[in-house]
């Protein structure tokens, strides 16, 4: 193709994508002169340069167009029509554009059509009284144009006689349009300093280049392993300057390679405007950050998710504008788009004020794709439950419309930018918007890595991922500990699940206690990676897997290490998927740091021994009492085990299968009890009392414990007392005060899933059916599909889980008046219990005080004896 | 390997193939001749240092580093579904392909003649040429002594048993 055409192409399309943000501004702010200035400018340029290389079919578009822009800026007044037919103008220039690119010449055809609308617009608007150019003959443009005097005196009408800058809306548009604009001022002779400074390069150039640098960076690499072999000393002083010159190289070419995300951007103000007149919504969109610079193999990848993103946000978030009005918010919507800096990644961020995320809607649709079970479904918290809507097959918008909700969209967002080595988070808050962020690196082409072994292979993890690095071997100062078969490593009081690094790639069993753990983090989520050793850190240059091994989910590449030797590349989101992570974690990680704060869950525990290793945990709220009886004491009754205590029969139970009942000595004893009713826990010793946050980490697949947490320091298993309970008394859990009664429901809606698990038992233990809700969402679904609702507990406090809000809601439905509310406050002081009063709460109760709580149940159950 | 099938480079000096002729690298496998046309193959070396991918497919033997380009070498045994022969990897000998773009190596075992034979004796596949084989063979040439199965390098680098 003729270069002169290439550089026309090349430079249209980016003042295209200039005008193409510029006219939805202008149509916001008609008042603004400086952006219609700006635009008429660009497709007059345009204009100009057809009839110069003979273009007349694009020509004349492109007059037409202009004659209307000159009427608007000349001060005819800017309609929706006119905004409408200026963008279908630029459509069809873009669409001539593609043609002129792919074969070289113009389409067949005509555009008599748009022509003569905009003709037709252009005469209807108010005559313009200053003077206008396009007075003179339409076509043919004379061809010289670009550089007569006739149409830079025009220019410099518009732009008055300042700089070219003060024109442009945003300084990152600067790198854009400045070349262009620079090549006709210096064509004739007032050059401005913009265009001295710049050049315009091929992307294929900068690509080559880049290549160059990598393989340099390998030869260096080579180099610096010979040195490190040979021990010369002759060497060191020069390879250190190579070293450095190469690292400031692979600097500089690479930041060549680095563009104003505002690139990616360009399109996006216009596909609001018609996503809005599409859905007949009114939304506004917010750009902040588009200088923030990022490589443009990054750029590339990262457009088409930010497109995704916007759009579901514009569909699912915002909502109809009268919903809005109703809602008491501005009946325009605003979306937020921003990017920054953060440490050695890009973060980008999608905000709405929409409506937040629908969870019940999630739930349901996941139900009904079969993405998750019912009952696995009833277990997961909001967080995990949002984190649906990265799932394959899960559109939550009620109506297909052409914007989304076709069932894709969010998954592959999620994998692209996966795929580039980011990650993406979510947060909402119902009613008041959403927002979701997408964190990626800054460039992919040369990362530093960790050079690991396993057996006789080598691998590299991107340093960027490495938290620490932890030595295990059995009996040192960190060891691997084995819960049930899963593999954990106690690294300050967290519980990290670690896998090795061999079973994942299916390369034999290396031995799992003895080796490095590679403390690996995504996201929020850790775990552990085990390998045989650990070389050494080297930059690496990335090279993609080959197509036919791209569906191995556990390799990100391949390179080309110092000595030679093709080494693969882990990707640690694969790995993470493999370990299976995600699922655990996810939720912890998506609920923020308001769930934690609140101290609700420092607690105090009972720690003891119970046989089976392990160190146990109970709260010490649950326990009545410790004792240490005399073994001889204990009787035994038909089998079992039972010991007079304070004048009453009492059962004892062991705390583990393992564990004898003594029948000497001391046997120590934790007393549980429940109204008239007491049971002993026999354990093989106390050991202490602990404060502090208990966070169970993993779910125990023991019968008996809820899950693990580290307590002190320690780890330690959570124990489940709803287990014992019934060992001591069979009906326990059935109700024990008579039993044909129909068992009700009692709705338990608390945050903490610590406190839903301990808790619910405890529901139960009173004779009722417990229906477990995390939030005010979930719980106000419930309260419309449950049965036989006896009555509510609710955690007052937690405005996440509803609070008192949420009392109002349900109170405001006449129809549950009957309806027996408890509160849950973990100390009931008069402010929040005055507060409860007023909200029409009749019982307010410490968290846990399961007496008070047994006690104010039992209350159903007067209510139903007074009614039959 | 015999020693007229050691590292034998490919004559860059052949003259220009007569019209109606084409020419091909052979190479062997077991005891059968294949052949390879000579436009698809970019060159001939000894394989070394070839990392393997765990978790791909039997086939693909690993990666290795051919000048910077890091090559995927695959067994071509394992595609024609033969057992893993007795030469070990580095005895065996290796061609250079490219298929869109990517590179890739063909282990075989050994390299012969380059073979300049008239288009018109290419026959098609036998009709009772194990299934596996006749999915990556365009036919057969009939020389003096044996059959030379001129094989089809499209077909054998989308091999379903490449997959991962």
């Amino acid at each position: 193709m003729d270069d002169l055409l290439q550089e026309f192409l090349t430079e249209s399309y980016e003042h295209l994508e200039t005008v193409d943000r510029q006219v939805v501004e202008f149509e916001n702010d008609p008042s603004n002169s400086d952006i219609l200035r700006n635009i008429f400018r660009l497709v007059h340029t345009i204009k100009g340069t057809c009839g110069f290389l003979g273009l007349p079919r694009l020509e004349a578009v492109a007059h037409s167009a202009e004659s209307l822009l000159g009427k608007l800026r000349d001060g005819a007044e800017v309609t929706p029509a006119a905004v409408t037919l200026t963008l279908e103008s630029i459509d069809r220039i873009k669409f001539i554009l593609g043609v002129l690119e792919q074969t070289g010449a113009e389409p067949e055809g005509d555009d008599r059509d748009l022509i003569v609308r905009l003709d037709a617009l252009s005469a209807g608007l108010a005559a313009p009284t200053g003077p206008t150019f396009e007075a003179g003959e339409p076509t043919p443009w004379e061809p010289d144009a670009p550089a007569t005097p006739e149409q830079d005196a025009v220019d410099r009408l518009f732009n008055g006689s300042e700089g070219l800058e003060d024109g442009l809306a945003e300084p990152h548009d600067e790198g854009a349009s400045a070349p262009s604009n620079g090549e006709r001022s210096s064509e004739d002779g007032t050059g401005s300093r913009l265009a001295a400074q710049t050049i315009r390069v091929q992307v294929s150039a900068i690509e080559r280049l880049m290549a160059m640098v990598s393989e340099l960076v390998l030869t260096r690499n080579q180099l610096l392993e010979i040195a490190r072999r040979e021990g010369d000393l002759s060497f060191k002083l020069p390879l250190q300057r190579l070293s450095t010159i190469t690292a400031e190289l692979q600097d500089g070419v690479m930041k060549t390679r680095m563009q104003p995300i505002g690139h990616a951007w360009n399109k996006l103000p216009r596909l609001i405007r018609e996503i809005s007149a599409e859905l007949g919504k009114k939304i506004d969109l917010v750009m902040e950050g588009a200088e923030t610079e990022l490589d443009r193999q990054v750029l590339e990848r990262i457009k088409d998710p930010l497109t995704h993103m916007l759009r579901n946000s514009a569909d699912h978030g915002i909502e109809p504008p009268h919903d809005r009005i109703a809602a008491g918010k501005p009946e325009t919507g605003r979306i937020k788009l921003v990017a920054g800096h953060e440490g050695d990644s890009i973060v980008i961020r999608v905000s709405d004020d929409g409506r937040g995320l629908d969870i019940p809607r999630i739930r349901r649709k996941a139900l009904e794709a079969g993405i998750a079970g019912a009952a696995e479904l009833d277990r997961m918290s909001d967080a995990q439950v949002a984190r649906f809507i990265f799932h394959a097959g899960l559109s939550t918008a009620s109506a297909v419309t052409n914007v989304s909700g076709r069932g894709v969209g969010m998954d592959v967002v999620k994998t692209n930018v996966e795929a580039i080595g980011g990650a993406i988070d979510l947060a909402w808050e119902p009613g008041r918007g959403s927002s979701f962020t997408v964190k990626i690196p800054l460039t992919l082409a040369i990362v530093p890595a960790l050079i690991v072994a396993v057996g006789e292979q080598r691998y590299a993890i991107p340093q960027g991922v490495v938290r620490e690095l932890v030595r295990a071997r059995p009996g040192g100062a960190t060891s691997i500990e084995h819960v049930n078969g899963a593999s954990l490593l106690r690294l300050r009081e967290r519980l990290l699940p670690v896998v090795s690094l061999a079973c994942l790639l299916g390369v034999g069993a290396s031995a799992l206690d003895d080796g490095f753990v590679v403390v690996t983090q995504i996201g929020r989520r850790h775990f552990g990676v085990m390998v045989d050793g650990v070389l050494q850190t080297e930059e690496i240059v990335v090279k993609p897997m080959a197509s036919m091994l791209r569906s191995i989910p556990l390799f990100a590449g391949n390179t080309v290490l110092g000595d030679g030797a093709v080494v693969l590349i882990l990707d640690p989101n694969g790995l993470s998927r493999a370990i299976g992570a995600s699922e655990h974690d996810d939720g912890a990680e998506a609920s923020g740091p308001d769930e934690r704060a609140g101290g609700e869950k420092t607690q105090t525990a009972l720690v003891f021994k119970a046989g089976g290793g392990a160190l146990k945990a109970v709260p010490l709220t649950l326990v009545t009492r410790l004792e240490e009886v005399d073994a001889g004491l204990i009787e035994h009754a038909s089998g079992r085990p039972l010991i007079q205590y304070r004048g009453r029969l009492m059962p004892i139970v062991a705390a583990h299968e393992a564990l004898e009942i003594r029948r000497e000595g001391v046997q120590p004893l934790v007393i549980v009890s429940d109204g008239a009713r007491a049971m002993g826990l026999a354990v093989e010793s106390i050991v202490d009392i602990i404060e502090g946050e208990i966070d169970i980490e993993l779910s125990g697949r023991e019968p008996g414990v809820l899950g693990s947490a580290v307590l002190g320091g320690r780890a330690m298993d959570i124990v489940d007392l709803a287990h014992y309970l019934p060992q001591a008394y069979p009906d326990w859990l059935t109700g024990q005060r008579g039993s044909s009664r129909p068992i009700r429901d009692v709705l338990l809606v608390e945050q903490s899933e610590f406190l839903r698990e301990m808790l619910a038992p405890v529901i139960q233990a009173a004779g009722f059916r417990p229906v477990v809700c995390a939030d005010a969402i979930e719980a106000l679904a419930a309260l419309r599909t449950a049965r036989d609702l006896g009555a509510v507990v609710l955690d007052v406090e937690n405005a996440a889980s509803g609070g008192l809000d949420l009392v109002r809601q349900v109170r405001s439905q006449g129809a549950r008046s009957g309806l027996l509310l408890i509160g849950l406050a973990s100390v009931p002081h008069p402010d929040i219990v005055g507060r409860s009063h007023e909200a029409g709460l009749r019982q307010l109760i410490a968290k846990f005080d399961r007496h008070a709580l047994i006690a104010a149940l039992g209350a159903v159950h007067d209510e139903l004896r007074e009614a039959a | 390997m015999t020693p007229d099938l050691a590292r034998r480079a490919l004559p860059a000096q052949s003259t220009a193939p007569l019209r109606g002729e084409r020419e091909y690298v052979t190479l062997r496998i077991g005891p059968q001749l294949l052949g390879l046309p000579i436009e698809d193959v970019r060159e001939v070396f000894a394989p070394q240092g070839i990392t393997p991918v765990p978790l791909a497919a039997p086939a693909v033997t690993g990666l290795l580093n051919l000048r910077g380009r890091v090559v995927t070498a695959i067994c071509l045994r394992s595609v024609l579904g033969l057992p893993p022969g007795e030469a070990s990897v580095s005895e065996r000998m290796a061609i250079g392909v490219e298929v869109d773009g990517e590179p890739f190596a063909l282990l075989v075992d050994g390299i012969g003649d380059v073979m300049r034979l008239p288009a018109s004796t290419l026959e098609p596949n036998p009709i009772h040429m194990d299934r596996i084989w006749s999915n990556y063979s365009r036919g057969v040439h009939r020389l003096e002594t044996s059959i030379l199965v001129i094989l089809e390098l499209g077909s054998v680098i989308g091999s379903s048993s490449l997959a991962a």
